[in-house]
């Protein structure tokens, strides 16, 4: 029977095609039958996650700290250089010109990514705003939200910043950034269920070793990762540590 | 930990004063009335053993304390405490994180030359089987008009 393995729900959609190139890569050279099912969403993520449907997962940090401390998950590797941060986005137009400028109430369009959510309330605290003080508007994809920040239908949006950097330059150039964070240490991992202890070292050394050829090279080129640096068990606790630290 | 110098500060005029530590630990300090804001979106993140020595820093930590990373590795968290911050402040913080509670409030520190920053901190205490092994805390840039408030109210309680 074919283990489970998927990505949360916060991917780019053009990485889509790239991970099923990955998921055989990684059943030819691991050897194992592996099925690669995308979830349309978090909370159908999460159901498979508490079902302990999942056995392997590209995951957020703030879904990674939850699978390292409730599920035993265990650490494998995380994408290189490629740390995960958030911009707060306005209308070109907006008078909004720095943070400081919001006031309570401010209309907000986010997706359901608990992570961005979390990094860009944070950066509300210099204007001391809280969860409380704004009203949401919670948009499926991240064009949603450009959308609703080009009709003027909100305030501000709360954008994942390599998704922004993604958008076309038409939706780009009439948005501006108010700020974007530069926190350097959260990013996502690559985890697997404490079925695969066993397995943990060998999958390790695999995928750090992707990156040393050409063919390895492209497959993570269509997945947006440059190659794997290995995830100790320290590094994940720290990262738990920081998540419970970052959650209000 | 040394005490500071008039090297230290980089060419500003600080007033000299002593300041001793909750361990009985005294050092000569220079205080220097200059702000340094807090970096837009950026995080100050560390870590400490249980008893608060650092054993963790980020780049923003180094950047905002004025000290290298090999001078905050090692060295008592208490470095970095402003006398402006009355002790009452930090006994909360410690009666609270080693009962195992998060502890969020806003602290004013000092740099290594002389000048403050002031931060909205988070201290989390990291539990393994049901033992503290140590803290970890993020620092955020704060509201002015918290730190309008709070600076005045540490006043009345130094």
């Amino acid at each position: 029977m074919a283990h489970l393995m998927t990505i949360s729900p916060d991917f780019n959609n053009k990485y889509l095609p790239g991970w099923f190139v990955f998921n055989t890569w990684l059943q030819k050279n691991f050897g194992e039958a592996i099925h690669l099912e995308i979830f349309d969403g978090f909370e159908s993520c999460r159901k498979a996650i508490a079902d302990d449907s999942v056995d392997i997962i590209y995951a957020n940090p703030f879904d990674a700290s939850l699978l390292l401390r409730d599920k035993g998950f265990l650490p494998v590797a995380h994408p290189s250089a490629r740390p995960d941060e958030a911009i707060i986005a306005v209308n070109a137009k907006s008078p909004l010109t720095k943070i400081e400028d919001f006031r309570p109430g401010v209309r907000i369009s986010s997706t359901d990514d608990p992570e961005v959510n979390m990094i860009c309330l944070i950066m509300l605290e210099p204007a001391d705003l809280g969860a409380t003080d704004v009203q949401f508007t919670h948009r499926e994809n991240y064009v949603l939200v450009a959308k609703d920040l080009i009709k003027n239908e909100v305030d501000a949006g709360f954008i994942l910043a390599e998704t922004f950097n993604d958008l076309s330059p038409l939706i780009r150039d009439q948005l501006r950034i108010i700020l974007k964070s530069q926190i350097h240490v959260i990013h996502h991992m690559f985890l697997v269920s404490p079925k695969w202890a066993d397995k943990v070292n060998a999958l390790q050394q695999l995928l750090c070793k992707m990156a040393d050829d050409e063919k390895g090279r492209g497959i993570l080129r269509d997945i947006g990762v440059s190659s794997w640096d290995a995830s100790s068990k320290e590094e994940a606790e720290f990262m738990v540590d920081l998540m419970d630290t970052l959650m209000v | 930990m040394r005490d500071m110098t008039l090297e230290d500060l980089n060419g500003y005029t600080g007033e000299e004063r002593t300041l001793t530590y909750y361990d009985g630990f005294s050092r000569k300090i220079y205080l220097v009335d200059r702000e340094v804001d807090f970096p837009e979106g950026k995080l100050i993140v560390s870590s400490t053993d249980p008893a608060g020595i650092i054993i963790h820093t980020n780049q923003a930590f180094v950047e905002m304390s004025g000290y290298s990373e090999e001078e905050l590795v090692g060295e008592d968290h208490y470095i970095l405490r402003h006398p402006d911050m009355p002790a009452v402040a930090f006994k909360g913080l410690w009666d609270t994180i080693s009962k195992g509670v998060k502890w969020h409030g806003w602290v004013k520190n000092l740099r290594k030359d002389g000048a403050y920053y002031w931060v909205y901190a988070t201290v989390v205490p990291n539990i393994r089987d049901g033992k503290i092994v140590g803290y970890t805390s993020v620092r955020r840039k704060p509201s002015r008009r918290k730190v309008e408030e709070m600076s005045a109210l540490y006043k009345t309680l130094l």
